[in-house]
């Protein structure tokens, strides 16, 4: 059963995140873009619960994480959603790039 | 008396101080408390000069400033030169006061005008107060302030506003002369006491080069002030203002700054040769050369002006042929006579409302009182016997001889009979013949300008007897008394002099009567004979032309290659400063775009950059 080897799960979740941080940057579509965050939440739980089963010291604590990341991550997930929607309605778009108004 | 004498500046200094607050509110009233005020002035100074005959120099002094050890001192003095300006020109001063009422009536800044004459009256009355160097170069350059102010006071005329200037800037330049020989002065003496500075030249504690330098920065102060070639250009121009300004300014009081300064240095000036012969030269150059002007001058003030220059020019010759006396005697003389023709002038454009004398003519009948008075002005400048001018040209002209200068005394002769010769013209264009322009109203001037040219006309025919070769000479003797460096009382000269005199006054009178009252001699026959000389004359030897071309235009190339440097190098400079930060600063501020995804990725950029940094370096920085 142990045959998987820790770094195995490591270079998923790195793979994972990456995909994630790639997509996130570069997506023009802002649904996209939550959701490649919501990849990259999820390779660093896979991190979690990788730790918890073949760390240096094994404990239940990073799974508990995992859930509660897990949880957060569908709270961030509805709030992002909910915001993107109100932009929607005011813009009629759903494209990043229009989403400037950060600079001024 | 004397001990109050300070008093004498004060009263014009409150009447332009009272007038600048109160004026708007006073008009027409502020006239008689500028002539209140004056006559007060008048009549302490005359009784200051009574009691200076009686007793010996005044003089009092307090400590102004303290600068390490050595303390400048302000006060005033009463000598016999003082006490006699001090009376021209608060009697002028307040004349003039009296006639600017009727000549001014109307005007709606006559409380400016006051005022203006206040302050002009209070610089020229604390000059002559003054016991040192540095209180009368202050009081000097508010004499031109005050003639600034007044020969601008048609400010909404063009020619006005530039002639004001060109006072201001060209006494500006004698200034400085003045200025510099004055720090030398200080420098040499150690004080800038009149009597210290004498004692010193007298002690031979200064080298002769160096007094010829003084001098001769302090005579080009009075070349400015007092109108002489080659600063002379203002004075004419000046005739811009209104014309009892001409009569206190350009008469009587300002322009004799220059020959009163040099006067009341002159045991400075006559310690050097080369200056003494500087300023007579200069002073029988000016006499001839504004004489051979005035000729052509068709405006009527204009040929007073020049003839105030050549006139100044006989006192700078007198005063540099060590002729004190005749030199002071003459400023007094001329002081009154010549404020009486500006006057009478006055009067007359008062009448015909022109300056132009092609455009008068005829005018002795129409003005009965002014003509006479004119009349009056014209003889005693032109050196006719028994009148004031006689006596005092006479004068300057036995100085000449005596002290050896054969040229310039008759050079001085032929300026004498230019004198009388214009004069004379432009009384002949102005009072009789044919009116050539609109005369029909014609009125006489009221009483109030009417009496204070008689004043003068009495001054201007009896003033010459205080010192004569005949009946004494009381002025020479007082002036110089108790005062050996001043020369004599009284020079003797040869009786061919005063014979001479009288002839070339009463030739100039003869040629004026033919050409322009009998008109024997055709108009024209000097202008159309030799047209050159005559066209260099009626544009002043074209020395306005000539400033304009050389100093006017360098100034302003040498302005242009400044203004060229300052574009180019300086701004330049300053350009690419700027533009290197806001070139920064744009370049910045593209960063700053609004999109997410940009700060993003560089966050994450720099998160790289760091964590390879730290695992390149194994977490430590050195």
């Amino acid at each position: 059963m142990s045959t998987v080897p820790i770094s195995a799960y490591l270079t998923l979740a790195l793979v994972l995140f990456c995909i994630g941080l790639f997509g996130a940057l570069t997506k023009r579509n802002t649904v996209i873009v939550l959701i490649s965050i919501e990849l990259m939440l999820n390779a660093v739980n896979i991190n979690l619960v990788a730790f918890s089963k073949l760390g240096m010291a094994p404990s239940i604590d990073g799974q508990v994480f995992a859930l509660f990341a897990i949880a957060v991550a569908a709270a961030e997930a509805a709030v992002g959603l909910a915001i993107l929607i109100a932009l929607y309605r005011n813009r009629k778009s759903v494209n990043i790039d229009e989403f400037n108004t950060l600079k001024n | 008396m004397m001990e109050n004498a300070w008093i004498i500046p004060l009263f014009p200094l409150l009447s332009f101080l009272f007038l600048i607050v109160f004026g708007k509110r006073l008009r027409a009233v502020s006239a008689y408390i500028g002539i209140f005020l004056t006559f007060a002035s008048f009549i302490i100074s005359l009784l200051v000069l009574i009691a200076r005959f009686g007793s010996p120099t005044y003089k009092a002094e307090g400590i102004w400033l303290t600068i390490g050890d050595y303390q400048l001192t302000a006060g005033y003095e009463v000598n016999q030169l003082n006490a006699l300006m001090l009376v021209i020109v608060s009697l002028v001063s307040f004349l003039v006061h009296m006639y600017s009422k009727g000549y001014m009536h109307g005007d709606g800044r006559i409380s400016v005008f006051y005022a203006y004459l206040g302050l002009f009256t209070f610089a020229m009355l604390g000059l002559v107060l003054s016991p040192n160097l540095l209180q009368t170069y202050i009081f000097w350059e508010l004499v031109g302030l005050g003639s600034f102010l007044l020969i601008g006071f048609y400010f909404y005329k063009e020619e006005a506003k530039a002639a004001a200037k060109k006072a201001f800037i060209m006494t500006r330049i004698g200034d400085v002369g003045l200025f510099i020989g004055m720090i030398l002065l200080f420098w040499q003496v150690g004080s800038f006491e009149y009597d210290e500075i004498f004692a010193a030249v007298s002690a031979g504690m200064i080298s002769e080069q160096m007094i010829t330098l003084i001098a001769l920065l302090i005579f080009i102060g009075a070349v400015g002030k007092s109108g002489q070639f080659p600063l002379h250009t203002w004075l004419p121009d000046a005739m811009e203002g209104p014309t009892p300004v001409s009569a206190l300014i350009h008469a009587a009081t300002m322009v004799a700054a220059g020959v009163y300064l040099v006067a009341s240095m002159f045991p400075l000036f006559a310690a050097s040769e080369t200056a003494m012969m500087t300023i007579a030269i200069i002073g029988a150059f000016t006499a001839i050369f504004a004489a051979s002007i005035g000729i052509v001058q068709k405006d009527i003030k204009r040929v007073l002006a020049y003839s105030t220059v050549s006139q100044l020019g006989f006192m700078m010759l007198a005063l540099g042929s060590a002729g004190y006396v005749a030199g002071v005697f003459h400023l007094m003389t001329h002081a009154f006579f010549k404020a009486l023709l500006f006057l009478a002038a006055g009067s007359v454009i008062h009448a015909v409302h022109t300056q132009d004398i092609e455009k008068m003519g005829g005018l002795w009948k129409k003005l009965r009182v002014t003509g006479p008075l004119f009349l009056i002005g014209t003889l005693a400048i032109s050196g006719v016997p028994l009148l004031s001018g006689f006596f005092s040209k006479d004068e300057i002209l036995v100085s000449t001889w005596v002290h050896g200068h054969t040229f310039l005394f008759w050079l001085a002769v032929v300026a004498a009979f230019f004198t009388a010769f214009y004069m004379f013209r432009l009384f002949f264009m102005v009072f009789t013949g044919e009116a050539r322009g609109k005369t029909a109203n014609v009125k006489e001037s009221p009483g109030v300008m009417v009496i204070p040219m008689l004043i003068l006309a009495v001054l201007a025919i009896g003033a010459g007897y205080v010192n004569t070769p005949w009946f004494g000479t009381f002025l020479g003797d007082w002036l110089t008394e108790g005062n050996q460096a001043l020369g004599h009382g009284h020079v003797e000269g040869p009786a061919w002099i005063m014979v001479v005199a009288t002839a070339v006054s009463l030739l100039g009178i003869l040629l004026a009567w033919l050409m322009y009252g009998k008109k024997t001699i055709a108009r024209d026959w000097f202008s159309a004979g030799v047209p050159t000389v005559y066209g260099i004359l009626a544009n002043k030897y074209y020395i306005d032309e000539f400033y304009k071309m050389t100093i006017v235009k360098g100034t302003t190339a040498f302005s242009r290659i400044l203004h060229f440097i300052e574009v180019i190098v300086v701004e330049g400079i300053m350009k690419m400063v700027a533009g290197i930060i806001s070139g920064l600063s744009k370049l910045g501020s593209r960063f700053q775009s609004g999109q997410v995804q940009t700060y993003g990725t560089v966050a994450f950029l720099g998160l790289a950059i760091l964590v390879i940094f730290f695992a390149v370096t194994g977490g430590y920085l050195k």
